[in-house]
């Protein structure tokens, strides 16, 4: 069995070229979905566009979208697993070995002196989110993220008296005010309580689940497929020009809140919603979860 | 919704015949200008100098790509638009100044360039963000690169030889339209009615 870090960043690696070349199948299919329903003109040119630039970054093994993000890893890591000292590590080195090898857009500035470091490692970049589970498998995510999406995502501290309804209203303006700038249609995710950061946490890590994933509470369910009924009745539609499709999906997710506080975030996703997981067991062997791999 | 194909260089009497909706794909030349690289041609034209190439009847396309080298030749990985409101303080000018007849870019412009449009000929397609590599395709070669040294990849004046370029939906025309505006406008006037749906 080879080293676990060089197992580790090898995995790491595939991760970020799978997750910029290939989109989910679940976000494929919604996309698909999308483009068979819209019933407007410039939004259905717009989507036909997005489902041929799909075909060719498959076929040509390339990034579909030239802005392959900020570098964001989710870790699942089995408290008796080996190797857990390594994983920054060997997470850097798959990202400054992606950004030449697939290759991924330079995208680290340093925002006091505007230097890029040319290699899309920085200060805490990229970006680990850690997670300590039972067991000795580690899961990773890739998420690389978009700038346009994150330009628009938003955070209000609204009063509890305003509660669920200030949160559906605080949720529609955020998508009407973010209108065609993150690449609609977009997924957008919500989350409600804990605090500022954690809400904004919560929010974007809720981004992950895949479209065809129902919430597992049936209440959150109908509220999510509320806030997507309401999100395409805006008619923003694709790429902003108009149409049936503002919204792919509306992800809800929280956290309980402090008596003073209702924090709501609003994180977005643009229509390239790249993601891929694998899991690395005790004995090395890999199992990819949201991609096929020969 | 008509499709047209043109090439460059753009008559301005090719231009006001577009209008918004109509989907149209370039052939020619097309340079990339983000926020430096639009500040430092309009600094050029202000100082009487040259820049690589006349812009006049082209299209400016705000992008930043990724482009690799290979064999000593720019290969163009991926290439989609970049947001276009960060450059909405200078489009008007630019437009002045070198007569492009077309701006490529994503999420729409404002009043100041549907203005300057419609008064020098120039309209506004709207390529489908993210599409980096429908992009990259429909660019044949690079012919040249200015200001990558000190400007980097993504903000360098990048200028491509490009065939069908597109779709690009017409989203402002030269004629006042802008669909972005009317878009906004129309969700600005669903916003109560959704409230009410959702809440009661």
């Amino acid at each position: 069995m080879p080293m676990i870090e060089k197992v580790i960043e090898d995995v790491a690696f595939n991760l970020l070229k799978l997750a910029v070349v290939q989109l989910p199948s679940d976000v494929k299919d919604a996309l698909n979905r999308a483009y068979k329903e819209e019933t407007s003109d410039a939004g259905k040119v717009q989507l036909e566009a997005i489902l041929k630039d799909i075909e060719l970054a498959e076929k040509e093994n390339t990034p579909l979208c030239q802005d392959t993000g900020i570098i964001i890893f989710y870790v699942k890591a089995g408290a008796s697993a080996k190797g857990l000292d390594k994983i920054r590590a060997a997470l850097e080195n798959a990202t400054r070995r992606g950004t030449k090898e697939i290759p991924l857009r330079p995208n680290t500035v340093d925002p006091f002196t505007q230097k890029n470091t040319g290699d899309n490692t920085g200060r805490y970049i990229p970006f680990i989110n850690w997670e300590i589970v039972e067991g000795d498998a580690i899961e990773i995510t890739a998420f690389p993220k978009g700038g346009g999406s994150e330009n628009v995502c938003s955070l209000g501290m609204i009063t509890p008296g305003e509660g669920v309804n200030g949160l559906k209203k605080f949720v529609i303006d955020a998508i009407i005010k973010a209108g065609a700038k993150p690449c609609p249609p977009t997924i957008v995710g919500v989350a409600a309580g804990g605090g500022a950061d954690i809400a904004m946490k919560l929010a974007k890590a809720s981004l992950r689940r895949p479209l065809n994933e129902p919430n597992a509470s049936p209440e959150l369910a109908k509220l999510e497929n509320e806030l997507y009924e309401a999100a395409n009745s805006t008619g923003i539609g694709p790429m902003g020009l108009g149409g049936k499709f503002t919204v792919l999906g509306v992800r809800v997710d929280y956290a309980h809140r402090h008596p003073a506080s209702y924090p709501v975030a609003v994180a977005f996703q643009c229509w390239a919603a790249r993601r891929a997981t694998a899991r690395i067991k005790a004995d090395g062997t890999v199992e990819y979860l949201t991609h096929k791999v020969r | 919704m008509t499709v047209y194909k043109l090439t460059t260089p753009i008559s301005e009497e090719d231009v006001r015949k577009l209008k918004v909706n109509d989907v149209l794909y370039v052939t020619g030349t097309i340079v990339t200008a983000r926020d430096q690289a639009h500040k430092r041609a309009l600094e050029y034209f202000k100082q009487g100098r040259q820049l690589p190439v006349n812009l006049e009847g082209l299209a400016v396309f705000h992008c930043g790509p990724i482009v690799k080298k290979e064999n000593d030749k720019w290969i163009v990985v991926a290439a989609g638009p970049t947001t276009s409101t960060r450059m909405d303080q200078f489009e008007d000018e630019f437009i002045k100044a070198f007569k492009v007849r077309v701006v490529i870019g994503k999420g729409g412009m404002g009043k100041r360039t549907t203005d300057a449009m419609q008064k020098y000929g120039a309209v506004y397609g709207a390529f489908t963000g993210g599409a980096g590599v429908l992009a990259a395709k429909a660019i044949k070669s690079v012919k040249t690169v200015e200001w990558l040294q000190d400007l980097g990849m993504p903000e360098a004046f990048w200028v491509f030889e490009v065939e069908d370029f597109g779709p690009l939906s017409i989203a402002i025309d030269s004629h006042g339209n802008n669909i972005f505006e009317d878009v906004k406008k129309k969700a600005e006037e669903q916003r109560m009615e959704i409230y009410k749906r959702l809440i009661g």
